[in-house]
């Protein structure tokens, strides 16, 4: 269908105003990061970007948050991709109670979890000790839903069953199949909840603020009102780095999207 | 008829015995008993939910037999796992892995063997050699039409060298003139190689095509394991003489073993009903004559090349569909008074 002239401008019109709505914080932001305050006060400075490393404490925070992003990952992984693949070659009967499972956590409040296992809390200090990345205990379950999701699409985009039976009549063990079969053909799906699990992560308050840990939003604001412009910076930062996995991922699927079917001879 | 054209010495003797499969309530399979001789190809056919998927899915071991025996070779395989079996097999649906190229995919189960490099890339080599298709070893499966995939996949089922290779309807998803071709070259790569094949499939003229032997199921059970020609000429059930080929329903009345059948007389098959009952006549058995004072009228002829297809009428209704040569069968018009004659070929006879 031709785009008549009237709906043209109605899209291009429609498109600028989300454009202004998304941007104009973010632009905001960045220039409120790179003005001089102080003694800096009418240059253009990456000094609050700087103090993001040279600040020990916000240093140690950042490091705990990206340690904990990638132990949450790899908890994530490690847990949910072999139950999935599993459930859905073996026991496809209990699809819908882990589906049902991994969505449960979109449906409470993060204050009410947080009421709920400070209390479990307790005990992974005493075991684990306190450092910030047992957090990724927790951040596992909330970020199960949107991992699931993910995993869950790319496992429907291939013939799962008829691939694990050829693989298997080949000789291929269960470790094999799954490991050498299905891993392969779903990494798209993995990186992706990897991705959002990260961007999650990072941007986590609630629950590291409320269990008293420092990780990076939770020193980010606990500096907003001291060190504005450091606080802005980082947040930034982080906006930048997050949207940067989520643009490579549309890249990588880009690239990977396989051409369903097969050609007519 | 022929049996067992291939080299025997290559492949093993299955055996199926008793086989039992319920699910819950079903009873997919009850009570299959079937052997396959060493190098033979035999095809089970039969309508959907007969069973014939649920016996080779037993035989792979994909599924587990709720009782009954499995035998290749004469080792036991019922609790064997599938992966330990050396099966190959090729599935109805695409089953080549998506991110490999076709050579790997061939040398896949030889990795998995541990063969080295060099022996894998030529054994796979050799498989698409057999299959037509070595120019496309880089290609991915979405780069192939169906057709070439089912190739592909037979090829890689072979490059195991496999005791057995089973064919789960690897043809139904292809458009009929690809699966005419398909279907004679698994034929003749069958002989070839001279393994042992089960072919699961629901359309007759593939299983008359390529088998050596035929496997006519129905709910659960073998109705008749025949050569082809035999299963045609000869069925043992009123299921495999109405599900094999087209038969005229015509009205009998056997007494020892001859069948009067529109006024002649037929032997007729062991197995047959006695009194009076159907004859399961082929529409090759009946001729027409044009004859003022014959029993029926030509409705339609139907030209089919050589051959034509003309259906009559009996007084009382009964339509009667007879095949000629067109050169006969152009000679009559819809309204032709005829006189119908049935070929003195052994019929089955069934009650009622």
């Amino acid at each position: 269908m031709k785009a008549g002239g009237g709906f043209r401008i109605v899209r291009a019109v429609l498109l600028g105003l989300f454009a202004l709505y998304f941007f104009l914080p973010l632009i905001s932001m960045a220039n409120f990061s790179v003005q001089g305050k102080g003694p800096l006060k009418g240059t253009i400075t990456f000094h609050y970007y700087a103090e993001l490393v040279r600040n020990e404490d916000l240093r140690s925070a950042i490091i705990s948050s990206l340690l904990l992003a990638v132990l949450t990952v790899v908890l994530m992984v490690v847990l949910l991709v072999p139950t999935m693949i599993w459930v859905r070659l073996r026991t496809p009967g209990l699809s819908r109670l882990v589906e049902f499972l991994c969505l449960l956590p979109l449906t409470v409040p993060p204050l009410v979890i947080v009421v709920g296992i400070s209390n479990v809390y307790t005990w992974v200090n005493y075991l684990l000790g306190d450092s910030p990345q047992v957090l990724a205990f927790a951040y596992v379950v909330l970020v199960l839903p949107y991992s699931y999701r993910s995993i869950d699409s790319a496992l429907s985009a291939i013939d799962v069953a008829t691939l694990a039976e050829a693989a298997r009549s080949l000789g291929a063990n269960w470790l094999t199949v799954i490991t050498r079969i299905v891993l392969p053909n779903i990494v798209s799906g993995v990186l992706g909840a990897a991705f959002i699990t990260i961007a999650l992560v990072l941007g986590e308050y609630v629950f590291a603020s409320l269990l008293h840990y420092d990780t990076m939003p939770v020193a980010l604001a606990a500096i907003y009102k001291s060190e504005t412009s450091t606080a802005i910076a980082g947040g930034f930062a982080s906006i930048v780095v997050i949207s940067l996995l989520l643009l490579g991922l549309s890249f990588f699927n880009r690239n990977q999207a396989p051409d369903v079917g097969g050609q007519k001879e | 008829m022929t049996h067992t054209q291939a080299r025997p010495e290559a492949g093993l003797a299955v055996e199926l015995t008793d086989l039992t499969r319920v699910y819950g309530q079903v009873r997919a399979l009850d009570g299959l008993t079937l052997h396959l001789a060493p190098g033979e190809l035999v095809a089970l056919l039969g309508p959907s939910g007969c069973g014939k998927t649920t016996a080779l899915r037993i035989l792979a071991g994909l599924d587990q037999p709720t009782s009954g025996r499995v035998e290749v070779g004469g080792k036991d395989l019922t609790r064997v796992s599938a992966n330990k079996r050396d099966m190959g097999m090729v599935f109805q649906a695409y089953s080549l892995f998506p991110h490999m190229t076709v050579i790997d995919n061939v040398a896949f189960g030889l990795k998995l063997r541990r063969k080295d490099g060099a022996a894998r890339r030529t054994r796979a080599g050799d498989m698409l050699d057999l299959v037509g298709l070595g120019e496309h070893a880089d290609r991915y499966a979405h780069q192939l039409s169906g057709g070439q995939q089912q190739r592909v996949a037979l090829a890689r089922a072979l490059a195991i060298e496999p005791s057995v290779l089973l064919l789960d309807e690897p043809l139904s998803a292809l458009d009929a003139k690809v699966r005419v071709q398909l279907r004679d070259e698994i034929r003749r790569v069958q002989i070839e190689v001279g393994t042992t094949t089960l072919f699961v499939t629901h359309d007759q003229e593939e299983a008359l095509a390529v088998a050596d032997r035929v496997g006519v199921m129905n709910a659960g059970h073998l109705e008749q394991l025949a050569p082809p020609a035999d299963l045609y000429s000869a069925p043992a059930s009123r299921f495999v003489g109405e599900f094999v080929g087209l038969s005229n329903r015509l009205p009998a009345e056997v007494q020892g073993d001859v069948a009067s059948v529109l006024g002649q007389n037929v032997p007729v098959l062991p197995g047959s009903a006695t009194g009076s009952g159907t004859a399961l006549v082929r529409p090759e058995c009946v001729s027409v004559v044009a004859d003022e004072a014959g029993q029926a009228r030509v409705t339609t002829v139907q030209f089919l090349g050589p051959l034509s297809r003309v259906t009559c009428t009996l007084a009382d209704g009964t339509d009667v569909i007879a095949q000629l040569a067109s050169s006969d069968a152009l000679r009559l018009q819809p309204g032709d008074a005829v006189r119908l004659e049935v070929a003195p070929t052994a019929v089955l006879v069934v009650a009622g």
